[in-house]
């Protein structure tokens, strides 16, 4: 009874259900190989989508990591090229803790202007992603430059399986790092002080406030947090595409809010879990994939991500209506 | 010499050159349930602001068990057994009960892990002590105003307090809750907890109260056990003057009985009201009372427009009008003042100005342009008429009193020549002093603007004082159409406790 009631067991039977329509209309879907390449694509946004299920929880919104994860990880390419290092531990946590201090200038700006997420993180993203090309530079580092670290390290298969005609493909162990932080910020949520002033941020302010959460921490742990995933987000995209562009990541914030709205979080805040959202970036990246499949063009994907987004807060604003009620 | 658990001694309290409160004293002994009485603006919630460290007084000083307390925390306050439940409970609706009842023990502790085992039995003890039944997994935002109230006693009885302050506890409880609640203060009170009610009710701070407080413009006007009060002497305290009640009569003028204003024949709201007929003449004012749900509001909502969907027959000065939209029933000359004028009648941050002329701009506007020395002599004019009590009409309504903000709504319908008022709660949230105002110009509109005015209410008394019939509704129904110089509050209030 109560199981059925959870948003999450209700997004799982559209999920499931949205998986047999595709595998009906293309029996290719539920092919080995379609399967890991799918759950692959859930890998960078999955990622990114733990940040920002925080910082919906919160009452706030970011629409500035996919800059910072470009910024940190063109910075931290460029650095290893011009020092020649070539490795793997290192610039995941220089490029994880890059994307940490851009979101610190977030949370101060939240934080000690009062001023609203939404224009903050409009205004950083525009900052940051503007800095790196006027600054840094404009070109692409691609496979002959790409340190061979990374893309070595972004290889890495859990399992893989030959086929007839003897190529092989396998399941991608990045899938195992975002299962991890995945499962990290679901026990951050549940089960500690900072997790849960989150929710109680974005459940009433005031509140919070009278209660006596320390409120400074607790938004620059937020922000800082998901600058620091999508800094470390970044880094591995450009391993697991051997491709380093200043320009990437243009309009991924709609795709990831999207995801993580369609996961259960409310928009409005206090409410959202890890395992929705993990379980709305699987839907959305299915249905951008079989939109591919499909052979539907890339500006219509457009229009289903906006209708997706629009849908899930209808949605989500009507539960939370009726709840309050 | 002083035999409190806290004392004021003349506080004085100073906002931006405004005196909030001045020479203000107030004792609340150990387990006493004191009242502190007082119309919105006398600086009731100054009070509860520096008894609970939030505000640190300009002068005076604060005594807790006999001992100064200068420049008291709200931190301090709270390990002292101050514990306010605000009007608003501060509470996460989006968490469960249980997390509600144990974050304060959580942060207390300065805890960085969140246990939940610990949290269910935090919670469950302190659902026991208050000794009621909550669902410790449900969301709060889930649970009726009752049952988060009692999440916020809960609360607030966990800390080791000695004194609760409750702001306004009963403003959106049902008469059955507010004697669930009064059930529970006293039961607080018998384990020697003290309780400081703030309220502008004078019935039920009588009920439940050993002594009362009265303030008025920041300062203490009256003090003593309540059994030396009665509500006409509380009143006169508060507001400082008497308030006259005496009740409207309507004659009818001499010769034939003149055209109904208003008049519905058999009108029907499909699953609301059935078959409802009514005459209101010009200068009547009539009362409509009934239970939450018995059509009355429908009924309301029809005659402005709201529900295009009725059955049977309106007319406006004998004439047969449809009403579809509200903007024909405005044109049709009815004026509706909604239940809650604060979401549904005002635009708050707009000027007095604005929301006066906001149904009046369709008449301004000469061809295209809105004619601006007309405007301003109709807003100028009607801040006289409604002795509105600002220096200019540009203020910002919320910036005003409830009681003049309810005369904003009166005055923009006014500007429309309304022929029929229909006032849903005319005085909810309303002081005293701003009550009597308004009633007084309710009256005046019936009686020399001659308009039909319907007022539908839950407080008995005023429909008694100022309607010359009062009907009853029942279950979408009319059941009794009475003449009020008939009927006492008394016996309309028992006549409507037979519905249920």
């Amino acid at each position: 009874m109560a199981l059925l009631r959870r948003s999450e067991t209700v997004i799982a039977g559209i999920l499931l259900l949205a998986m047999v329509l595709i595998g009906t209309i293309n029996p290719a879907f539920w092919q080995l190989d379609n399967l890991f390449s799918l759950m692959r694509s859930n890998v960078i946004i999955g990622i990114m989508a733990m940040g920002v299920l925080l910082v919906l929880i919160s009452g706030g919104i970011d629409v500035s990591f996919p800059a910072f994860a470009v910024a940190a990880m063109y910075l931290t390419i460029k650095g290893m090229l011009a020092l020649g290092y070539n490795g793997v531990v290192l610039p995941l946590l220089a490029a994880t803790l890059m994307g940490l201090a851009f979101g610190a200038v977030n949370g101060f700006f939240v934080y000690k202007f009062r001023m609203i997420p939404l224009i903050v993180t409009l205004g950083t993203s525009a900052m940051v992603r503007g800095f790196l090309l006027g600054i840094v530079g404009t070109s692409m580092i691609n496979i002959n430059k790409m340190p061979t670290a990374l893309i070595d390290f972004a290889r890495t298969d859990v399992v893989s399986v030959t086929k007839a005609d003897s190529t092989t493909y396998g399941l991608t162990a990045m899938v195992l790092i975002y299962l991890g932080l995945a499962l990290a910020m679901h026990l951050v949520l549940r089960y500690t002080m900072i997790g849960r002033s989150a929710y109680a941020l974005g459940g009433d302010p005031e509140a919070a406030r009278r209660a006596g959460f320390d409120l400074r921490k607790t938004i620059f742990f937020i922000y800082c947090v998901a600058g620091a995933l999508a800094g470390f987000a970044g880094l591995l995209h450009s391993g697991m595409i051997w491709l380093a562009n200043p320009r990437d990541f243009v309009g991924l914030e709609l795709d990831v809010i999207a995801a993580v709205v369609l996961g259960g979080a409310s928009i409005f805040g206090g409410r959202g879990s890890v395992l929705g959202t993990m379980l709305g970036v699987f839907m959305l990246v299915m249905v951008k994939n079989s939109l591919i499949i499909m052979r539907v063009d890339t500006t219509w994907q457009l229009v289903v991500v906006g209708l997706i987004v629009i849908a899930a807060t209808a949605l989500s604003a009507w539960r939370d209506r009726r709840r309050a009620a | 010499m002083s035999d409190g658990f806290i004392e004021l001694r003349n506080i004085r309290k100073v906002f931006a050159g405004v005196v909030a409160l001045d020479a203000m004293s107030l004792v609340i002994k150990p387990g006493e349930i004191h009242c502190l009485a007082g119309e919105n603006g006398s600086g009731k919630s100054t009070v509860i602001k520096i008894m609970s460290g939030v505000y640190q007084p300009d002068g005076g000083e604060i005594l807790i068990d006999g001992r100064t307390m200068p420049g008291m925390s709200p931190i301090e306050a709270i390990a002292h057994g101050v514990q306010v439940i605000y009007q608003d409970f501060s509470l996460f609706g989006n968490l469960t009960v249980a997390e509600n009842l144990a974050m304060n023990v959580h942060l207390g502790e300065k805890r960085r892990l969140m246990n939940w085992r610990r949290t269910r039995a935090i919670a469950r003890e302190a659902v026991d002590r208050l000794g009621v039944e909550l669902d410790l997994d449900a969301e709060v935002a889930s649970l009726p105003t009752a049952g988060k109230q009692l999440v916020a006693i809960a609360r607030a009885l966990m800390s080791d307090a000695r004194l609760i302050i409750m702001d306004e506890p009963t403003t959106a409880l049902t008469r059955k809750e507010v004697e669930t609640l009064f059930r529970i203060v006293r039961d607080i009170q018998a384990r020697g907890i003290a309780i400081l009610f703030v309220s502008h009710k004078m019935r039920e701070m009588l009920e439940i109260s050993e002594r009362i407080t009265v303030i008025r413009n920041g300062r203490k006007v009256a003090e003593g056990p309540t059994g030396g009060f009665d509500e006409a002497l509380i009143t006169r305290h508060m507001t400082g003057s008497d308030i006259l009640n005496e009740p409207y009569v309507w004659t009818p003028p001499p010769g034939p009985p003149p055209v109904p204003r208003l008049e519905i024949r058999s009108l029907t709201v499909p699953g609301k009201c059935e078959d409802l007929s009514l005459a209101i003449r010009p200068g009547e004012i009539v009362g409509l009372s009934g239970l939450l749900g018995s059509g009355r509001t429908d009924l309301a909502l029809a005659l402005f427009g709201m529900v295009p969907r009725y059955q049977g027959e309106i007319l406006i000065d004998g004439a047969p009008v449809r009403l579809r939209t509200t903007q024909e029933a405005i044109d049709a000359g009815i004026a509706y003042v909604p239940e809650d004028r604060l979401s549904e009648g005002l635009f708050l941050p707009q000027s007095i100005k604005r929301n006066m002329l906001a149904t009046s701009y369709e008449r301004l506007a000469r061809r295209l342009v809105i004619d601006r020395g007309q405007a301003e002599e109709m807003t100028q004019g009607m801040v006289r008429a409604m002795q509105i009590a600002t220096p200019t009409a540009e203020k910002p309504v919320m910036q005003l009193s409830g009681g003049n903000q309810q005369r904003v709504v009166l005055a923009r319908w006014l500007l429309t020549d309304a022929r029929v008022l229909i006032l849903n709660g005319p005085t909810v949230g309303v002081d005293v002093g701003s009550k009597a105002e308004i009633h007084a110009k309710i009256r005046e509109l019936a009686q020399h603007h001659g308009l039909a005015v319907l007022m539908i209410s839950d407080d008995v008394l005023e429909l008694v004082q100022n309607c010359n019939r009062i009907v009853l509704m029942h279950r979408g129904r009319f059941i009794e159409d009475l003449p009020a110089a008939d009927v006492t509050e008394e016996t309309v209030s028992d006549r409507l406790k037979t519905f249920t």
